[in-house]
């Protein structure tokens, strides 16, 4: 016999192969799906506990998303506002704002009159006609400042100092440093962020544990198949293969659950804040997470499901071999 | 083809299955492995196909020696040999084609392929049509004749069977291991581990017989 009589495999053409690939591939990807749905009562388990594990940090994630949409329309509150003396003349107001304004720690500075101070006021607290009761305007000027380091939450400090300087200033009657409840509420949507994600790692993990438990069970019911299949020449790459994509689809239908859920949340939770928003005088809605967003939760979770599968079946795969004494 | 070296097996048990047993195959040969069950049959040809290691010794198919083939090497090793098992090793849950076109799937052959080759294959065990049916609407023989299908449709140079006529009649395990010779009429090199003496003399081929994992003879028809 020539010394070809033993074969590495079929000789083809790299195209051939290529597409060889991907039919096989395609055909374990329907195939584990369609093993799957074999199984339904035991498939839609182990989906819905995935599904409800994504959900919680998803659905978590969202809600404080949305409080900080919420508190970036605050940015006004981090303003401090200066009450000038009512004797103060317009002309010494329109000198302090210059030099309120030259200092390098305000960002910008704005003055309202007394005029426009109560027109504004007319605006928002509704009480139009009982203002107009008032002989004299009760308001005095104002002038507005946005400090440099707003955006900096933990500037406590800098922020004082600046009210102290400003509050020393000739023509100042009162500075309203009214910032402190605006930053605690940032520094708890931090810490709830912090939460979130640790909470996402540990369902991650949950979810990992989840997907290759399910796939140690798939695979011991199906260890005769397997040692057959090694038996005539299956590698641990191909015998693995159809436990890989049934991962897959337990992430990806968990993904999808979760997905579910949090729209579910959000729309049930649209009318009570869209009330609550309301009767502040906010336009603010709840937003349902975006395409992309969606599509990561989708995907994250079929990418974990894989992981999962992967992790278990080379594991326990290794375990599964043919012979052994008989 | 094939040539054991003084070769050895111990189980972990401590059982000795074989012992110092030197062979050689010749390509395109067959022959029969005799012996009692437990004299090692089964041992030699599970080293063959690499289901388990030599304790000592060295064995050598198709010029090289096995004891290099790694863990991942296995697979593609056993490509090259066909086997067939006495409890036929089917996957009952799935249809007579699936069970013969396993090794192609493996070997990623395309589909249209794997078709003409299942069905070239049942034509020669004399199943040709039973693509559909499940194991378990099969005879005994039927099953087995599967099992040879499954073996020899990658096109193997080396085929091995243990005790592949242990459950059948005496009429239909003839007819099964002239299908064998028939295969080694076309250049298949076939071992066969059979105990059963009076069907072997039928065949006539060479015999090599084990007593407690020896050599305790070769004959030559």
């Amino acid at each position: 016999m020539n010394e070809s009589a033993i074969r590495g495999g079929e000789k083809r053409g790299f195209g051939a192969r290529v597409s060889g690939w991907f039919e096989r591939h395609l055909q374990t990807l329907v195939a584990s799906l369609g093993r799957l749905a074999r199984a339904p009562f035991g498939t839609a388990l182990t989906v819905g506990v995935i599904g409800i594990a994504l959900a919680l940090p998803a659905s978590l994630g969202v809600l404080v998303t949305n409080a900080r949409a919420l508190s970036g329309g605050w940015e006004h509150a981090l303003d401090l506002t200066l009450y000038l003396k009512p004797s103060l003349p317009d002309h010494d107001a329109a000198q302090l704002l210059e030099h309120v304004a030259a200092r390098p720690d305000v960002a910008t500075a704005r003055l309202v009159s007394a005029t426009e101070g109560l027109a504004e006021f007319r605006r928002w607290s509704g009480l139009g006609s009982a203002l107009d009761a008032l002989k004299d305007n009760p308001l005095p000027a104002a002038i507005v400042v946005r400090p440099r380091f707003v955006a900096d939450a933990g500037d406590a400090g800098a922020l004082a100092s600046l009210a102290d300087a400003l509050r020393a200033m000739p023509g100042v009657d009162q500075v309203q440093l009214d910032t402190e409840w605006a930053r605690r509420f940032t520094a708890i949507l931090d810490a709830l962020r912090r939460v979130v994600t640790m909470l996402a790692v540990a369902l991650a993990v949950a979810v990992l544990l989840v997907v290759g438990n399910t796939i140690r069970l798939d695979i011991d019911t199906r260890r005769v198949e397997i040692e057959v299949t090694k038996l005539v020449g299956g590698s641990d790459g191909f015998v693995r293969r159809p436990f890989l994509y049934g991962g897959f689809w337990y992430g990806l239908g968990g993904g999808l659950i979760a997905w579910l859920l949090v729209e579910a949340l959000v729309l049930a939770l649209a009318g009570p804040v869209g009330r609550i928003s309301a009767a502040y005088g906010s336009t603010f809605t709840l937003a349902t997470p975006d395409l992309a967003e969606a599509l990561g939760l989708v995907g994250g979770g079929a990418l974990l499901g894989w992981i999962g599968a992967f992790v278990s079946a080379t594991r326990h795969l290794r375990a599964i071999e043919p012979g052994a004494e008989s | 083809m094939i040539r054991f070296d003084r070769v050895a097996k111990r189980y972990p048990s401590g059982r000795e299955a074989l012992s110092e047993l030197s062979l050689e195959v010749a390509p395109g040969e067959m022959v029969f492995l005799t012996g009692h069950s437990g004299a090692g049959k089964s041992t030699a040809l599970k080293l063959i196909a690499l289901i388990e290691r030599p304790t000592r010794g060295q064995i050598t198919v198709d010029g090289r020696s096995i004891a290099g083939i790694g863990r991942r090497g296995i697979a593609g090793y056993r490509r090259n040999i066909g086997m067939v098992f006495q409890d036929h090793k089917l996957l009952h849950d799935r249809p007579i084609w699936d069970n013969v076109a396993l090794p192609l799937v493996i070997l990623g052959t395309p589909r249209r392929e794997i078709d003409r080759r299942v069905r070239a294959s049942l034509d020669q065990v004399g199943l040709l049509g039973r693509e559909k049916s499940v194991p378990i609407e099969l005879s005994t023989g039927e099953q087995q004749r599967v099992g040879i299908a499954r073996a020899i449709v990658g096109k193997p140079p080396i085929v091995i069977a243990d005790e592949p006529t242990g459950n059948l009649d005496p009429g239909l395990a003839l007819e099964i291991m002239r299908l064998f010779r028939r295969f080694n009429e076309v250049g298949v090199t076939v071992v066969i581990a059979s105990h059963d003496l009076n069907l072997i003399e039928q065949i006539g081929v060479r015999r090599i017989a084990l007593v407690d994992g020896r050599l305790a003879g070769e004959s030559v028809e």
